[in-house]
């Protein structure tokens, strides 16, 4: 068992980076995210680990900072939060297009534009559809505690290198902002230079050898045939994620006839309405989609079979909800529930809104 | 007349000047004059002398010399448009015993990657900056560029460049000069043998100060673009000669080491 | 006295006929040939090969670096 400590969703983050051994992290300040880089600057791994922290003039600086990173085979990352990775994603797509693996979190607030700085899940479709210009995917994992703030550090770098694509935790104010008991992580050391050649040595920048071609990081080639064959090269590589790394949980969905969807922090509100639902007589479940993308899909049609209806309940206009319909293919109703623009919504409204659609409003 | 035939002259061991080992055998796509390929061997010649092939990193951009990585046989990273001093930032803080340089040119450096230049500059970081400025935008066709002259006819402003329409020329190498983290400025061209060995020097010193870890080192090279100025290259080298060094004077800016003021250590002090 | 002379190789088909080796030459040795290489580019030649002492200034700002030089003291 690791060490047990009350921290903030926040500064987990940092303390997770610094254990997981990563190498760099490279940020701007911006509500309600800024304690990771306060906390990775108070502790100074630079000292310890030898991390390299650094507050970027941008979050444009800081997403191309992670590219020239994660080009020599490190383990880099970012945090930011709606606007801030908005400004980031031109980067995201060169990333992706290179396949260089990092590390983003998102913990997200109300928009559009400047928006609020209170919580929000309205960065959906940027975080699961591309975000950015070109055919590409990230891997997106949704945290709903400060656990799995945690835990998404190590797990986003894995499956990073695993696929060699950016991972990004998509969070949102709530998890970020809130305290919670947590089992942080043992320290793990950085890679060293011989892992990093033995991991990523067919690809990184790390200096040509004599005994192999020069390397480049680039997401750019002229011949439009070639450029159709790596995005073939992608296209394969997110099929494999969408078969192996699709993640999610759920909660008494054994006898349910109706079916809850929710990530993040509103899942989370969606247990407690999943709660009084059931006191209530209804049989309600709830699936918690923890990659958001790849998208538990699969699951979510099977459960068509079993359920009349589903709601989709997230901090948005409704945005997860047209996977949730993509998945049902039309076969029950699904509906979509949320407050957004920074206002979340209560376990009670929950409730409402599913007899509202579902019950005829009883 | 000597009494010595071409054919005796022409042998291996008579060999005196030839391609860096550094060069790869691409044939470069840039147009017939272009300073990009004289620049491109110097640096490749700095790199072969200096023995650092395996420990260097360049950084390409976005403009005509996106395909930098085609010519020198080193590993490279290509940048986002304007960002390549961000990249470099981080490869240089991440192994800070490599070698690590941008090749930017003047649409990617002194426009869109101001910020990027700056800060990177600002921060003092231990790398060598490339900047190849031909005071327009040449892979897109001849656009108006930052640093395109007073009355100087471009696409994007086919009349010549006018101040209260456009703006002024930016003398980006000169606000770099003023940065406490850079140790050194210079202002170079590639046009004549004695320029181009000048340069080489230059950039010789702007890789070695990254051992000596000292600040930034930021290497202007006034250079031509033929196509985009719609001259010859003879003529390109002669126009600049005029037109250019008048507005942008070759020489060193700063030389931190050298004034014996590593004006940046005054102020951690 | 010892005197030196030069020559240089210039590889034909990847020259551009730019002409920056023309000027560059302190002894007006090289010219641009009348004929023209695969590309069309009318390409360098010692047109006074006598006059060329290997300075390799040519050779220096050839932006294509396609040109070989050679010395020797005779």
């Amino acid at each position: 068992m690791g060490e047990l400590k009350l921290m903030k969703g926040n500064e987990v983050i940092a303390e997770a980076a610094i254990r997981y051994g990563a190498d760099g992290y490279f940020g701007y300040p911006i509500t309600p995210q800024s304690e990771i880089m306060e906390t990775l600057m108070a502790q100074k791994p630079w000292e310890t680990t030898g991390m390299v922290v650094l507050q970027a003039e941008s979050e444009v600086a800081s997403i191309n900072m992670l590219y020239g990173g994660a080009a020599c085979g490190k383990r880099v990352m970012t945090s930011s939060s709606s606007p801030g990775l908005s400004l980031m994603l031109e980067g995201v797509s060169y990333l992706a297009g290179a396949e260089l693996p990092c590390l983003l979190v998102n913990v997200v607030r109300g928009g559009p534009g400047l928006g609020t700085i209170q919580p929000s899940q309205a960065d959906y479709f940027q975080a699961t559809k591309g975000g950015g210009h070109g055919d590409y995917q990230i891997i997106v994992l949704a945290p709903a505690s400060v656990q799995e703030m945690n835990d998404f550090v190590g797990l986003g770098f894995d499956l990073a290198f695993k696929y060699r694509i950016p991972s990004l935790i998509l969070s949102d104010g709530v998890i970020g902002q809130m305290m919670e008991k947590v089992e942080v992580s043992d320290y793990k050391p950085r890679w060293t230079d011989e892992e990093i050649q033995k991991i990523s040595g067919s690809w990184a920048t790390t200096g040509k050898t004599k005994n192999r071609e020069r390397h480049i990081a680039t997401s750019l080639d002229l011949q439009a045939e070639k450029m159709e064959e790596h995005n073939h090269k992608l296209q394969a590589k997110y099929r494999e994620i969408e078969k192996n790394e699709v993640r999610y949980e759920e909660f008494q969905t054994d006898d349910a006839e109706y079916l809850l969807v929710a990530y993040g922090s509103s899942a989370r509100i969606c247990q407690k309405s999943v709660t009084l639902l059931r006191q209530k007589g209804i049989k309600v479940g709830l699936l918690r989609p923890i990659t958001v993308w790849p998208f538990p899909s699969q699951r979510i049609a099977e459960l068509a079979n079993q359920v009349k209806g589903m709601l989709a309940v997230e901090m948005s206009a409704g945005q997860m909800v047209m996977d949730v319909k993509l998945a049902v293919n039309g076969k029950i109703p699904v509906s979509h529930f949320g407050r957004y623009g920074g206002v979340v919504h209560s376990p009670g409204e929950v409730v409402e809104a599913f007899e509202k659609q579902f019950l005829g409003g009883k | 007349m000597a009494d010595i035939e071409i054919k005796d002259i022409i042998k291996k061991e008579n060999l005196v000047y030839s391609k860096s080992k550094i060069l790869t055998d691409n044939e470069m796509h840039y147009c017939p004059g272009c300073s990009h390929g004289t620049s491109h061997k110097l640096v490749a010649e700095v790199i072969e002398e200096m023995g650092i092939q395996e420990k260097t990193i360049g950084i390409s951009p976005v403009g005509c010399s996106v395909l930098a990585y085609n010519y020198l046989d080193i590993d490279w990273q290509q940048a986002a448009h304007g960002r390549a001093p961000a990249l470099a930032t981080a490869a240089k803080r991440l192994m800070p015993d490599h070698f690590v340089f941008t090749y930017q040119g003047d649409g990617d450096l002194a426009s869109i990657g101001t910020a990027e230049i700056l800060h990177a500059c600002n921060r003092g970081e231990n790398i060598t900056v490339i900047f190849v400025n031909n005071a327009i935008y040449g892979m897109t066709g001849g656009q108006m560029a930052p640093t395109t002259l007073i009355g100087m006819p471009t696409a994007t402003s086919p009349y010549g460049r006018e101040a209260a329409l456009h703006g002024f020329p930016l003398k980006i190498t000169e606000l770099i000069a003023q940065l406490p983290g850079v140790a050194y400025v210079t202002r170079q061209s590639v046009h004549t043998p004695a320029a181009a060995r000048k340069a080489k020097k230059a950039i010789r010193k702007g890789f070695e100060n990254q051992e000596k870890k000292i600040g930034t080192s930021f290497i202007e090279i006034v250079s031509t673009c033929s196509s985009g100025w719609k001259l010859s290259p003879v003529a390109s080298n002669q126009w600049m000669e005029e037109h250019m060094f008048k507005f942008y004077p070759l020489g060193d800016l700063k030389d931190a080491e050298r004034d014996n003021e590593a004006d940046y250590k005054k102020y951690i002090e | 006295m010892a005197k030196v002379r030069g020559a240089i190789v210039v590889d034909i088909e990847k020259c551009k006929g730019c002409g920056v080796c023309v000027t560059a030459c302190p002894t007006n040795v090289i010219q641009l040939a009348k004929q023209v290489n695969g590309k069309g580019y009318n390409y360098a030649y010692m047109e006074n090969p006598e006059a060329c002492t290997g300075c390799a200034n040519c050779a220096l700002v050839c932006p294509d670096t396609v040109i070989e030089v050679y010395r020797v003291k005779v």
